[in-house]
């Protein structure tokens, strides 16, 4: 069970109130939480990443145990903790403003 | 009891505004999906129940939404918008290839008769069709296809289809207006297009004269007369008379052609209304003041609207989806503003009020008329 934070705007429109936990198919990369992820809630499909492509969309970001995942490749396993559930995988939406 | 329910969408959500037959006092609900840019909402004429809306943001993107109960409640739909086969290239701004690349939906046209078939124009360029209420999209390719699209270029808001405009006599027949590409019209239900802009004239491009690179801002048609249509240019205000094979100035007195909105009286073909803004350098009103100006004698002679409106110290403006009308009698004219004023006349523009101010930014107006 993986836990994954998603930002505000992501949870109104996924209904949902706090984190979410989602089953994994596979190896537990950041490609396969995103399945699960748009799997369990699919009106999310298309506002983290690309249709298509799967690219990440360029004001969204990975963070999980301190780490900045957004830059590596979507095949890359998270770290151990987030895979035991000890540590959320965050989805954050860039800062902006001024 | 007959009423009206104002759709508005702004840059930080969306907003249903109702009210009575007599256009007087006004409930204003919302936000709806708070700190969404919502470019568009729009009622099936079908349905009135049946509303659309897009629904983005720079950060997650395109989404879009609808409602099956006015507006009370509503449910993501399909947001995968993707062009058909290989996509190709456009002009960028200076003037190099650029890849066609999604970007958002401007405008939702839902049918004149089947409240699950809905058009959508997006940017970049093209249009797309869902016959099942938004459950999916495809696009319809016909337009893209046409000749001149690699030449099309964006203007500075983007590469955007922000009008469609469908013939209630002649399913097969639809326009649409691209900026800055210009205007097109399909009559054979979107397999094939043709520009038709002949007889606009715009200085900033190469050739004034062009097929296609008109900043066209929006088109009006009043829906007794399909072959009319008047059309709010980047500057000049103009109308044609024969489903756009020749279009002519009908610019006339106002005090400056530029603009972005133009709507038509419900009830008299010949009436129409502009709001003239001082210049694309400056997105706001001539001296400082609103005015909204209606020519009954379908253009070129234009009277200032002014009753209920600021006259001194307005510097908003008026975006190219943000003026409608009302099916009541007398006829109904609304309008936002970026300032986030919707403003009403329940007398076909005599006089206005504000019947809601400080809203974000307005990017769009459409009204239903209940009974």
């Amino acid at each position: 069970m993986i836990r994954v934070v998603l930002p505000p705007h992501l949870k109104v429109l996924a209904h949902v109130q706090n984190e979410v936990v989602l089953d994994v198919d596979g190896p537990p990369t950041i490609a396969s939480i995103l399945d699960a992820v748009e799997g369990q809630y699919p009106m999310l499909a298309g506002t983290i990443r690309d249709h298509v492509t799967h690219k990440r969309r360029p004001f969204v970001r990975f963070f999980a145990c301190e780490e900045d995942l957004s830059h590596v490749s979507a095949d890359t396993i998270v770290p151990a903790a987030v895979v035991a559930g000890k540590e959320p995988f965050l989805i954050i939406g860039a800062l902006a403003g001024g | 009891m007959s009423g009206v329910r104002v759709l508005v969408g702004t840059r930080k959500g969306a907003f249903v505004i109702t009210s009575d037959g007599t256009r007087k006092r006004w409930d204003v609900g919302g936000p709806h999906f708070g700190g969404w840019e919502m470019y568009h909402i729009k009622g099936s004429p079908a349905d009135p129940n049946r509303i659309y809306a897009s629904q983005s943001t720079s950060w997650f993107g395109q989404t879009m939404q609808r409602s099956d109960d006015g507006g009370k409640s509503w449910q993501p739909v399909a947001n995968k918008f993707v062009y058909d086969g290989v996509p190709g290239t456009h002009q960028w701004y200076d003037g190099t290839p650029h890849p066609w690349e999604f970007k958002r939906v401007w405008h939702l046209e839902p049918s004149l008769t089947d409240p699950d078939l809905v058009y959508a124009g997006v940017e970049d360029a093209a249009i797309f069709r869902s016959t099942d209420a938004g459950m999916s999209w495809a696009e319809m390719p016909g337009l893209r296809g046409h000749g001149s699209g690699p030449r099309w270029q964006p203007g500075a808001g983007g590469l955007c289809l922000h009008t469609i405009l469908l013939d209630p006599n002649n399913p097969q027949r639809m326009f649409i207006a691209i900026s800055a590409a210009g205007a097109f019209r399909t009559d054979d239900g979107g397999e094939t297009w043709q520009a038709i802009n002949q007889g606009l004239r715009s200085q900033y491009i190469p050739d004034p004269n062009a097929e296609v690179g008109h900043c066209v801002h929006r088109i009006a048609m009043h829906r007794s007369r399909p072959d009319t249509l008047f059309m709010q240019k980047h500057w000049d205000v103009m109308r044609t008379d024969n489903a756009g094979d020749r279009w002519t100035e009908i610019s006339g007195n106002l005090p400056s052609d530029f603009g972005f909105v133009i709507d038509v009286h419900a009830h008299e073909p010949e009436t129409i209304y502009v709001v003239p803004i001082k210049s694309d350098s400056e997105h706001y009103p001539v001296d400082g003041a609103l005015r909204v100006y209606r020519s009954r004698t379908g253009g070129n002679e234009w009277e200032p609207l002014t009753n209920g409106l600021p006259q001194q110290n307005c510097y908003v403006n008026v975006l190219r989806d943000s003026m409608s009308v009302d099916r009541l009698d007398p006829c109904g004219v609304y309008f936002g503003t970026t300032g986030g004023q919707v403003y009403a006349s329940n007398d076909g523009g005599d006089s206005w009020s504000a019947i809601v101010r400080d809203l974000p930014p307005v990017l769009s107006v459409e009204v239903q008329t209940l009974s």
